[in-house]
């Protein structure tokens, strides 16, 4: 699902609000169940958020995953010295994609992607849109919520595309 | 040798070479005299007040009294450690996790010290009651405002951090494990520091008055190591509460950091 709208509309608030972390109106149901009725951490580690600008708190970036992440790596053409680097000598397109395959650590059911690819050039944001949807999409049961300003025309032909605006999303078919 | 007695001569000699100083130093800081002058008079005020009511406690050995005494000076303790803070809680009654922080440190550090330790008759005397009472609130709450100051500060600071790590299905407490750490960290500083000074760059308080009213050194000594201690220990303990229930508010039932639960306090 690939949501457009003009800055401002309430795009990052609405992926806020889908992974419960600013109170909302309204119900959220993952598989028919309440997005009330699971534990909160649990939920988010359902409905995973990756923001446009993510956070880090350890020194490398390895020290945010608990398991070997070098095939991923080598996907998204990425060096595998990456995770040894402190962060802060990252690029911002770098820490993206880290923040990415962070929130992939636990296998949600749903990935909220915040403009992920908008520090990225063309040929890292085609490697990045095809790893998500050969690595991800692939499980029948999983799905993404992508926000962009301005998507690829491969991600349009293959979401679903909705615009925000007002207040309300209307799809765009 | 017997405790030599000042007299009202000796206080408004003292008393004079302040005002001479303020008075002095008012073309070069004008606030400061002012400021020197309405603290100088409250100290007096004050200590004359508390100086009376102990004199009358003392022939009113009375539990209900001093109990009274012990609730307005923990209550006292507990408005100063929400004074001068950055935020405040939107939610009033918020501002009593300090009060019930330093209400459980430092009673369960008194109860220790006069039933275990001084063991006096009647157990809640007021030669022991309220000044080591009060010894320890005027030390925790240091260690209370300070964590609570670093607690709401911070969390303002570091609300992507926090949040991140919501993100990743950690809950509150490990959201806020760096927070709650480095905030005790802060407020036991003034404690240890207290212990690492004591005997070599100061001589404490509580031992110097008892030297001065002519106790045995050692006994004085031996009072002195046990409060410094149960200071550090109410200090520690008011601070822990502190820093796990201001973590707790800061989040609400669904484990979403509530940043609007704060305001900044007018001073």
């Amino acid at each position: 699902m690939c949501i457009q709208g003009a800055s401002g509309t309430g795009k990052s608030l609405l992926l806020k609000a889908l992974a419960d972390l600013i109170p909302a109106q309204g119900e959220v149901l993952l598989q028919n169940q309440k997005q009330t009725d699971i534990e909160p951490s649990q939920w988010r580690r359902y409905v995973t958020l990756v923001p446009a600008m993510p956070s880090w708190w350890h020194p490398t970036a390895g020290e945010h995953f608990s398991c070997n992440i070098d095939n991923y790596l080598t996907q998204l053409g990425l060096p595998h010295s990456i995770v040894q680097q402190p962060i802060h000598t990252l690029s911002t397109g770098e820490k993206q994609r880290l923040a990415i395959l962070r929130a992939l650590q636990h296998n949600p059911y749903v990935l909220l992607l915040d403009e992920p690819t908008a520090n990225l050039d063309p040929v890292s944001q085609s490697r990045l849109e095809q790893f998500l949807f050969d690595n991800f999409l692939q499980q029948t049961d999983r799905s993404i919520i992508w926000v962009a300003h301005h998507p690829s025309p491969w991600l349009v032909d293959r979401a679903q595309n909705f615009t925000l605006h007002g207040g309300c999303l209307s799809g765009d078919d | 040798m017997e405790m030599i007695e000042l007299s009202y001569a000796d206080l408004a000699l003292c008393i004079l070479l302040l005002s001479m100083l303020a008075l002095f130093q008012r073309n070069l800081a004008p606030g400061l005299t002012r400021q020197l002058f309405i603290s100088m008079v409250r100290m007096l005020l004050q200590l004359s007040i508390i100086g009376l009511v102990l004199t009358w406690l003392f022939s009113h050995v009375q539990l209900s009294w001093i109990l009274g005494i012990a609730l307005l000076m923990i209550l006292a303790a507990g408005r100063e450690a929400n004074a001068r803070q950055t935020y405040s809680w939107v939610t009033r009654w918020n501002i009593w996790i300090s009060t019930v922080a330093l209400f459980i440190a430092t009673t369960s550090m008194l109860l220790l010290m006069l039933l275990a330790f001084i063991q006096a008759t009647p157990w809640y005397h007021p030669q022991y009651f309220i000044p080591l009472l009060g010894m320890l609130l005027g030390n925790s709450l240091n260690g209370v405002s300070l964590a609570r100051e670093y607690m709401t500060v911070t969390a303002h600071d570091a609300q992507e951090r926090i949040e991140g790590q919501l993100m990743q299905g950690a809950n509150w407490l490990q959201a806020t494990v760096f927070l709650r750490r480095q905030a005790q960290h802060n407020a036991m500083i003034p404690a240890i520091n207290s212990m690492a000074a004591a005997g070599i760059i100061s001589l404490p308080g509580m031992m110097t008055g008892q030297i001065l009213a002519g106790t045995d050194p050692s006994q004085a000594i031996r009072y002195q190591i046990v409060i410094l201690i149960l200071i550090a220990i109410a200090t520690g303990l008011g601070s822990l509460i502190t820093t796990f229930f201001t973590a707790r508010q800061l989040f609400d039932k669904r484990q979403r950091l509530r940043l609007d639960r704060l305001k900044p306090a007018r001073h």
